[in-house]
């Protein structure tokens, strides 16, 4: 009896390790996969590799289409993240802080561009986009106002997620004890409430700036030439040839967005807040 | 420091009445506890003086000032939060020094009246501290040196103990009243611990449903509740159903005959017995008194409790735990027991106040 009281919850625990394993197996070995082929010698994958090299480093850097996507990659999830936050953050105090009716409505709506495909939600702006270009008689479709607006999309759903989380968690009597003590509710707002929602807005900066920064299938349509984001540039090389320059590129791309997320949790616990 | 005034102050959502035309005075320097069940209107009350809530009706002054309808930061009230309330993001001396930052005083005023509150509440060690790294002792402490470094015109206390641990909130509830003492602030204190509110208040308001049963010091609504609600809330009371049959006698519903004395400021339709436990005088044998049938001891340290049956009926009595020898000693259940009072302690009241 006592020898079943103490084995029972030890073959639990190794079957639930084997099970988290398992997971990050399959999580992470894609990743890996792309990771160990970028450094191998040869064109076609096999094991195990006659040689290592970085020589597929050395070809994509050669070629310019993909520095020059990393760059308008790099700028267009910048400025979407600068737009998309600040909205995405005054929706998501209008929901939880405002009395106004709609308000179920309104957080239903901001979170419906999840749930759209990126490239119906993609042929749906080119569309939008080449009326407004009749109406307003300029360019607007594969230009980089075009992206960003559209990435912008991406950007205010996960903002107003990750805001309004972290706003219904938020001590409001910590707000009223401010007041109590004489700050005005514009003082309040900038002195009490806004530290205290940093977490979240930061967590939101980050994820908006990944979601486009990755970005292929809403992209697609929407770009011109000069102005290919590094996921469509990645996609374009792949109709013509499959080698491991792309797994080079991805490996950089990975890299980038491994290195935000540990800066990120430097500056806010993300797994507080997410 | 000011006198509070309410005046015939009410509060409805919607239908219904969570404070219904409450009239209270606080003096200067005195403490008034609300107490009450949860749904009282107690902590309705502080937030409508605190200016968090707008009254439905009625009049909030502080002195002869009218603040009704003054927003919250204007009031300079000084409260301390149930969960203290602290701002995360800020030190223990930055949270003392808000209050200060906002009355546009200089660094280094502020400094030295961050240094002397904290003294006062002896925390200054610990002033770079972030809430977190504070226990809930030291946290109550910052509260509380951060409300009352402001000077404020009414000190407000919303449940200030309940999330300190029994041995602490004795001593804390002696500090704060101590403070409160020392320096003569006007404080209305919310809470449902009676325990509270009889070691800490000058007086105390019994609410129920939104209105105000009896205010009077502790010993008066211990000694004299005006209702049976009153008896039970503010301590433990034997309550019995029935009717006064004559100068001298109560008879209970289920027949029993209790001996009481005439009362003259006594409600004249009391219908119910009131006597508190430790009233009761507990004898072995002996056949003067009420007879009775022992059904439990319960051992509290310094005080056992005794359960007795008399008929149909049920009484608690509390004395002092005997000593080995004393008659008492040796009682246990199913024992005949006989149990006597002063005629004068009984207090007759009505079930329900009208």
């Amino acid at each position: 009896m006592m020898f079943r009281l103490t084995e029972q919850p030890s073959v639990g625990r190794v079957l639930m390790r084997t099970l988290i394993a398992l997971a990050y197996l399959i999580i992470f070995a894609p990743v890996v996969m792309i990771v160990v082929t970028s450094f191998f010698a040869q064109e076609l994958i096999s094991f195990p590799p006659p040689a290592l090299s970085l020589a597929w480093y050395a070809n994509a850097w050669a070629k310019p289409e993909f520095l020059r996507g990393l760059l308008t990659s790099f700028q267009v999830a910048l400025l979407a993240a600068a737009i998309g936050v600040p909205i995405g953050t005054a929706a998501a105090l209008a929901i939880v802080r405002g009395e106004f009716p709609g308000r179920q409505t309104l957080s239903s709506f901001l979170l419906a561009p999840l749930a759209v495909p990126g490239v119906v939600a993609g042929s749906g702006l080119y569309m939008l986009y080449v009326l407004a270009e009749d109406f307003f008689d300029r360019d607007i479709k594969a230009t980089t106002e075009g992206l960003v607006a559209a990435h912008t999309l991406l950007a205010i759903p996960w903002t107003v997620r990750l805001v309004v989380a972290s706003l219904q968690g938020l001590d409001r009597r910590a707000e009223e004890a401010a007041a109590n003590l004489g700050a005005s509710p514009f003082t309040v707002f900038r002195r009490i409430t806004l530290p205290m929602m940093r977490p979240g807005v930061v967590a939101a900066a980050m994820f908006s700036f990944i979601q486009s920064f990755e970005n292929l299938d809403l992209s697609m349509l929407l770009v011109g030439p000069g102005r290919i984001t590094l996921p469509v540039a990645m996609l374009n090389y792949l109709e013509f040839r499959i080698d491991p320059t792309l797994a080079a590129v991805a490996t950089v791309q990975i890299t980038l967005v491994g290195l935000l997320m540990v800066v990120t949790d430097r500056f806010v616990k993300l797994s507080r807040v997410v | 420091m000011s006198r509070l005034s309410l005046e015939r102050l009410s509060k409805r959502f919607g239908t219904s009445v969570a404070v219904d035309e409450l009239d209270l005075t606080i003096q200067q320097g005195e403490l008034v506890a609300l107490l009450g069940p949860s749904g009282c209107g107690k902590t309705t009350t502080l937030r409508m003086v605190a200016g968090f809530l707008p009254p439905t009706s009625g009049r909030v002054l502080f002195d002869a000032e009218d603040v009704t309808r003054q927003p919250a930061y204007k009031r300079a009230t000084g409260m301390v939060f149930q969960s203290y309330a602290l701002f995360p993001h800020m030190t223990a001396a930055d949270n003392v020094g808000f209050g200060l930052e906002m009355r546009g005083l200089n660094a280094a005023e502020c400094k030295a009246r961050i240094d002397e509150a904290l003294k006062l509440v002896r925390l200054p060690h610990l002033a770079d501290r972030l809430p977190r790294q504070l226990s809930g002792g030291q946290q109550q402490r910052v509260a509380l040196a951060r409300a009352l470094v402001i000077n404020p015109r009414i000190f407000l206390l919303d449940e200030p103990l309940s999330n300190l641990d029994a041995k602490l909130r004795s001593e804390v509830r002696l500090e704060i009243r101590a403070l409160q003492q020392r320096l003569g602030l006007t404080t209305l204190m919310v809470t449902h611990d009676r325990e509270e509110a009889l070691t800490m208040a000058d007086r105390l308001v019994v609410m129920e449903g939104g209105r105000v049963r009896q205010i009077g010091t502790p010993q008066q609504l211990y000694d004299t509740p005006k209702d049976a609600f009153v008896a039970d809330f503010v301590g433990r009371c034997n309550i019995l159903s029935g009717r006064r049959e004559s100068e001298v006698q109560f008879r209970t519903d289920s027949g029993l005959a209790l001996p009481v004395d005439s009362m003259a400021d006594e409600c004249k339709d009391a219908d119910a017995f009131a006597l508190r436990p430790e009233r009761i005088t507990l004898l072995t044998g002996g056949t003067d008194g009420v007879q009775g049938r022992l059904k439990a001891v319960t051992y509290m340290g310094p005080q056992t409790e005794y359960v007795v049956a008399v008929g149909e009926e049920t009484l608690v009595v509390i004395r002092q735990t005997p000593g080995a020898g004393e008659p008492l000693a040796a009682l246990k259940p199913e024992d005949t027991v006989s149990l006597q009072w002063d005629r004068r302690a009984p207090r007759l009241v009505p079930q329900t106040s009208a």
